[in-house]
């Protein structure tokens, strides 16, 4: 699939996109700082493809979510999506181009309107954006259960007499309903038992394969991102870290936090559990209003340089295909000292450990 | 861990059953479990397994009603927690055994310092003054790796993370010493990388204080890295039972084993698609007759449905000291 898409245009097209929230205090209510969730984020996603977004919460990566979507006004970058850049649009323009990119929601629960049926759920999208007659819209809604695994039969129930996964598929019916090309899965199974997760996760995985779906899929279980996506970003305090390939990034994380990230997952072994080399970090993630004056990671990283805690790194192809915002990676630091070398030695020495 | 000791907690027949207008729902159905003095059992399932409910109702935290213990015997220090008052059980609570629960914001009370909240078990069931609980509050903060934990003791729980919440309720679990400490999912509202601060506090812990403990979660990665043995509950029954290398290495039940395969690894092959366990879990209106599983096995067949499988050793040792399943297929029967 990848390789059919590296000749063609990439579907989404993300440059340089902010997102802060004001924050204003005080009797005047002055606006007095900003907490940027986002803080210049840029990524391509390909046509047909899934980049794995993932991070810890508050890390900013379901705020990147919605802002692609516009459902928040941004406050600075580009966000271009099959050629219109959604960012800019008016508010009629963005109505129309609102079928082309949908979303799914984390809480089934919270994202269903209790007092509709099943078929007035996954209808709605119909009612706004064509004029079909009610005999089209039910067959479209049909067509739609039966793609997602709903049984026909359910069309007049309401929400709450589905289980989590089930109410789950509504969603994705939903989000289907007007042949999107481009979904954001906001942490679609993060709600979902062990048992379930993977029915949902499938699901997405063949409507993708039959439909040709772009996903930009947002979670922070790593290892059921290492299942679905292409590629992944890894996002720390309103940044990518790390934006590579998935198979890659899994065998060899580039970036101090994308490895420290990686070795923090529990692995369901215990005899491997016992002998990996598990790098815990220190503290907690800083505060997204006033984050730190160089690389956001530079108060928690084992790896940190003078460097760091003055210039923030940009995102740079540091391999073929492998974006790093490290300054580890980058030709300043290699000149700027014998930095290079040690880092040389720790990734040596680390080898010898695995 | 050390066999031949007298085991800190023996649970036997436990049965909860919750009045609803639906019918009578049997969350915990003949439960049976026992602790030995040190020893970190892990307890896996999904939610509306039941290992929460089991664990609430063996100290009474249960409403009731709706709920009602109808049987067992839980044997902890020589006395049976079903059958003594509830002053007595009082005294159980926090002195004996103390519970860390998932959510550490809503299990602490936001208008108290946690000083206060931590100093409260102490002078309640050690008899400390104010000046003596004080003191020890600042000892257990700087225990669960709280910098500068004096001055903390004033700061009120909002002031703290997510994951030093979790460690400040670390922290009034152990006020007392107790000898069990059941945690219900510690972890599982916490990041990885916090996660893994937390699981490495609890394993120095338990060098230090040798403290036996009970370990919800429905993380089979957690329990892989922590637990000595494992007991996986499916609807409201114990289905597997075994040491943790035992049970990753040579799964019987067939939940167990679908269990461990419809998790995507972080290393190792990547599945082309992920194994599923078809169907939802049960509904457990009405007494148990069949194995709970059997709607969803791959493996059912005729006694499945006629009768629920008891626990059956399957390495020749008493049930619950070594390796045990509850399932009429790996028992070998199909061909029945």
């Amino acid at each position: 699939m990848l390789d059919a898409a590296k000749s063609q245009a990439p579907l989404v097209q993300v440059r340089g996109l902010k997102m802060y929230f004001p924050i204003y205090t005080g009797l005047m209510r002055r606006h007095t700082g900003d907490v940027k969730a986002v803080d210049g984020v840029s990524f391509d996603i390909m046509p047909g493809e899934t980049l794995g977004l993932v991070g810890e919460s508050g890390c900013g990566k379901s705020t990147v979510g919605r802002a692609l979507l516009r459902l928040y006004e941004i406050t600075d970058g580009s966000v271009v999506i099959n050629g219109t850049d959604v960012a800019s649009l008016g508010p009629e323009d963005l109505r129309k181009a609102r079928p082309q990119m949908q979303m799914v929601f984390q809480d089934p629960q919270a994202s269903l309107n209790p007092r509709m049926t099943l078929a007035d759920i996954i209808g709605e999208p119909l009612n706004e954006h064509t004029d079909w007659n009610a005999d089209r819209k039910l067959a479209r809604i049909y067509e739609l259960m039966d793609a997602v695994g709903l049984n026909r039969r359910f069309a007049n129930r309401f929400p709450h007499e589905f289980s989590g996964g089930q109410r789950q598929r509504i969603g994705i019916a939903r989000a289907l309903a007007l042949n999107p090309r481009f979904i954001v899965c906001d942490e679609p199974i993060a709600a979902l038992d062990v048992s379930i997760q993977a029915q949902v996760v499938n699901l997405l995985e063949d409507l993708q394969e039959k439909l040709g779906l772009t996903y930009l899929f947002i979670s922070h279980d790593l290892s059921m991102v290492r299942h679905i996506a292409d590629r992944v970003a890894v996002m720390y305090l309103g940044r990518i870290a790390e934006l590579s390939p998935r198979d890659a990034l899994y065998a060899r994380p580039l970036h101090p936090y994308a490895e420290a990230l990686l070795s923090a997952v529990p692995e369901p072994d215990p005899s491997r559990a016992q002998t990996r080399n598990r790098i815990v970090l220190q503290g907690d993630v800083p505060s997204p209003a006033n984050p730190p004056k160089g690389c956001n990671f530079c108060t928690r990283c084992p790896k940190v340089m003078d460097l760091c805690r003055s210039v923030k790194p940009d995102l740079v192809e540091v391999e073929p295909g492998r974006m790093v915002a490290c300054h580890l990676y980058s030709s300043d630091s290699m000149t700027a000292g014998s930095t290079g070398a040690t880092e040389a030695k720790e990734r040596s020495q680390q080898g010898e450990s695995l | 861990m050390a066999d031949g000791a007298a085991p800190v907690l023996d649970v036997r027949g436990l049965k909860t059953v919750f009045r609803t207008r639906g019918g009578e729902v049997h969350a915990v159905n003949s439960v049976s479990f026992h602790l030995n003095p040190g020893e970190l059992l892990g307890v896996v399932g999904e939610s509306g397994s039941g290992k929460s409910v089991t664990m609430m109702s063996l100290i009474g935290l249960l409403p009731s009603p709706p709920a009602d213990v109808r049987a067992g015997s839980v044997m902890l220090g020589g006395r049976d927690l079903l059958k003594i008052s509830a002053e007595e059980l009082r005294e159980v609570r926090g002195a004996k055994v103390g519970f860390v629960f998932q959510d550490p914001m809503t299990s602490l009370n936001p208008v108290f310092t946690v000083g206060d909240q931590i100093m409260e078990p102490l002078i309640r069931h050690m008899g400390m003054t104010k000046t003596q609980a004080k003191q020890r509050a600042a000892e257990l903060l700087a225990l669960v790796g709280i910098p500068d934990a004096a001055a903390r003791l004033k700061s009120y729980p909002h002031q703290f993370s997510g994951g030093m919440r979790q460690r400040v309720m670390i922290a009034i679990a152990l006020a007392c010493d107790p000898d069990v400490l059941i945690a219900d999912e510690p972890t599982t509202a916490l990041d990885v990388t916090i996660q893994a601060q937390i699981l490495e506090l609890v394993k120095e812990l338990r060098t230090k204080l040798g403290m036996a403990i009970v370990w919800i979660t429905h993380d089979l990665g957690v329990i892989a890295g922590i637990a000595d043995r494992v007991m996986v509950m499916y609807g409201g029954q114990v289905v597997e039972q075994a040491p943790v290398k035992e049970l990753f290495s040579n799964p019987q039940h067939p939940y167990t084993r679908a269990l461990l395969k419809t998790i995507p690894s972080l290393t190792g092959a990547r599945e082309d698609r992920l194994q599923v366990i078809e169907g939802q879990p049960p509904i457990l209106i009405g007494a148990p007759s069949a194995c709970p599983f059997r709607a969803r096995c791959v493996h059912a067949f005729a006694r499945c449905e006629a009768e629920n499988p008891e626990r059956r050793a399957i390495d020749g040792r008493a049930v619950g000291q070594g390796h045990d399943v509850a399932c009429h297929w790996s028992a070998g029967g199909g061909d029945v």
